[in-house]
């Protein structure tokens, strides 16, 4: 437009101070496209078909009648109830719920240290931290299953526990970054307004930053809760009596008995109903405190 | 702000005054030459507030005392020195960056000086070795941005702390928040929670939580620059009310109308030092400083 020979867009380059208001600038030289609504109607179309071709490729490629055989086999499915509701469901819950308290326990500490004035506990949280995270979840159930019992051959620890542990171990490090970030997005106002009352820094801490912080962070953390219970599948590694096996090992023990691959199916059911109502359950916190953090 | 309510005796705000015009006058250097003395001295009784009269004669309960404080190597105050009297309302005004809040922040430790002795009530605030929790409870403070503890009701906002830290019974704290809630004239609004007031209501029952502390002083720091106009009235009401009650406040705001009606003395404040003290007629009214006018020229016109 600053190319434009036109007087007025001479005056209004050389001088935009004169410019006068009641001059109106000429209209840009575009030529006229397609419409806006002629575009849009154009890129759907295009969206719609590429999802229909899809579509059409995988019905066609498909073979139906083996997939069906093979994982919707309704005799082996029902073969599977009650154990997988009464002891495989169960366990899996169980499984996920204790490590998640171990975790969550930890993992307030571990935010805590990471945010003290006293050096060795911020390196000791930090290198935790960095630590469990940095490795995937099965190998540190294999070292705590294997080397735990070594470890503390007295204690006769249970299967239980142990997956306790590890569940709690590697879950901690996630949560204690999610907690430390909750920490942080409490306005210091909120701090500075309790110590001005007279709180103490830990008064203060547990009274009112720590309430606050969770609200903050309750999405991230039904999200870990909802990692934590897939994760918990890990316990298969471990091996377990018949009484303690949660759903994916239940499921490989089906699918030894059956050579059908349903259970998979039935068992990806379970963890379904687990973890959407949890997703849920997140959308919904997430509606009702998810904006704490920036209202003063 | 700039008009002047006119109840006070003495000549309005120096708005019709054009500092250029009277600087050749008194001069920037008009202060180390003034006759009258140091003008934090002549709180005569024709130029004190009619509301009430105070005693500057006994041990002041905040005093300062040779204060500085560095961020880095950004030095905020540079011995700053001063006292405040009980039942003095002093107001502390100045443009931004001026230091006037981090000031009010030292006294309660919220900012820890770099040097300097800050005493309140006979207490060095500044010793390492006192209890700094303990002495924070009779230092009431109301924030600019009220931070009134958003999951708490007003009602807990109130009660909490005063349950927490002076180990006050249910009932005590109840009794003592429902008063003091009244005296900002938020009783309807005790069961609420803070996202649902508006901000001047906010402020009035941050207020109110630092006044259940039964505090010996009040700071305030700007508690109206974060509220729309029309709620800003309410809020200085509530605050006027207290200096009738005999409350000592130390109030950093940018309200010149409620500064030169409500305050004893007014400190004006720029670049990390007192420029300009002295009662608020005075300095508002009269000041003998150029900055100090210079100051007030651009508040009170602000499009010149």
């Amino acid at each position: 437009m600053t190319q434009d020979s036109s007087p007025a867009a001479e005056t209004r380059t050389s001088d935009p101070s004169t410019r006068p208001a009641s001059d109106p600038a000429p209209p840009p030289h575009v030529k006229p496209g397609m419409s806006k609504r002629k575009k849009a109607k154009i890129s759907r179309g295009i969206q719609y078909a590429i999802l229909l071709i899809a579509l059409a490729l995988v019905v066609i490629a498909a073979d139906w009648g083996r997939l069906a055989e093979t994982f919707l086999n309704v005799d082996v499915a029902l073969d599977m109830f009650p154990e997988v509701i009464t002891v495989a469901l169960k366990n899996t819950l169980l499984f996920t719920l204790l490590g998640f308290v171990l975790g969550l326990a930890l993992a307030i500490v571990l935010a805590l240290m990471r945010l003290s004035s006293v050096g060795p506990y911020r390196w000791i949280s930090a290198i935790y931290i960095e630590f469990f995270r940095g490795l995937p979840a099965l190998v540190v159930f294999l070292v705590m299953g294997f080397g735990l019992p070594v470890a503390f051959p007295g204690m006769g620890l249970s299967k239980l526990v142990v997956i306790m542990i590890a569940l709690g171990l590697v879950s901690s490090a996630y949560m204690a970054e999610t907690i430390r970030a909750g920490i942080q997005a409490v306005p210091k106002g909120q701090v500075e307004a309790a110590r001005s009352l007279g709180m103490s820094s830990s008064r203060a801490m547990i009274t009112i930053v720590l309430p606050q912080a969770f609200r903050i962070i309750l999405p991230p953390l039904t999200n870990e809760l909802i990692l934590l219970t897939k994760d918990s599948s890990l316990a298969y590694i471990l091996g377990s009596a018949v009484g303690g096996r949660e759903l994916a090992a239940l499921a490989r023990a089906e699918i030894v008995n059956s050579a059908s691959l349903t259970p998979f199916i039935v068992i990806a059911l379970c963890y379904l109903v687990i973890t959407i109502p949890l997703s849920y359950l997140s959308r919904v916190l997430e509606r009702k405190f998810g904006d704490v953090g920036t209202k003063s | 702000m700039s008009t002047p309510t006119g109840d006070t005796p003495h000549p309005p705000v120096a708005c019709e005054t054009d500092p250029a015009a009277e600087a050749p006058a008194t001069g920037a250097h008009a202060a180390g030459t003034h006759a009258a003395g140091s003008p934090t001295t002549q709180a005569s009784p024709a130029e004190a507030p009619a509301r009430h009269r105070v005693d500057r004669t006994g041990e002041p309960i905040v005093r300062i005392t040779k204060l500085a404080k560095s961020f880095g190597d950004n030095e905020v105050l540079t011995d700053i020195n001063g006292a405040v009297h009980r039942g003095e309302v002093v107001c502390i005004i100045g443009p931004s960056g001026s230091g006037k809040s981090t000031l009010l922040r030292c006294i309660n430790l919220l900012e820890v000086p770099t040097s300097g002795e800050i005493i309140v009530d006979g207490q060095s605030m500044t010793d390492p070795d006192i209890d700094i929790d303990a002495a924070r409870t009779r230092i009431g403070m109301v924030f600019q941005s009220f931070n009134l503890f958003s999951h708490l009701s007003v009602r807990e906002n109130l009660t909490v702390p005063q349950r927490k830290v002076l180990k006050r019974s249910k009932a005590e704290a109840d009794r003592v928040a429902e008063h003091n809630l009244e005296r900002v004239g938020l009783s309807d609004k005790i069961d609420a929670s803070p996202a649902s007031l508006s901000g001047g209501q906010q402020q009035r029952a941050a207020i109110a939580r630092a006044l259940s502390m039964d505090p010996d002083v009040m700071l305030f720091d700007e508690p109206t620059s974060a509220l729309d106009p029309e709620l800003v009235g309410d809020v200085l009401n509530v605050m006027r009310s207290l200096a009738d009650e005999g409350m000592t406040m130390i109030v950093v705001t940018h309200e010149m109308a409620f500064a030169r009606d409500v305050a004893d003395r007014v400190v004006f404040m720029a670049d990390g030092i007192v420029v300009e003290e002295g009662p608020a007629a005075q300095v508002i009214g009269d000041p003998q400083q150029e900055r100090t006018r210079e100051f007030l020229h651009r508040v009170l016109h602000p499009t010149g």
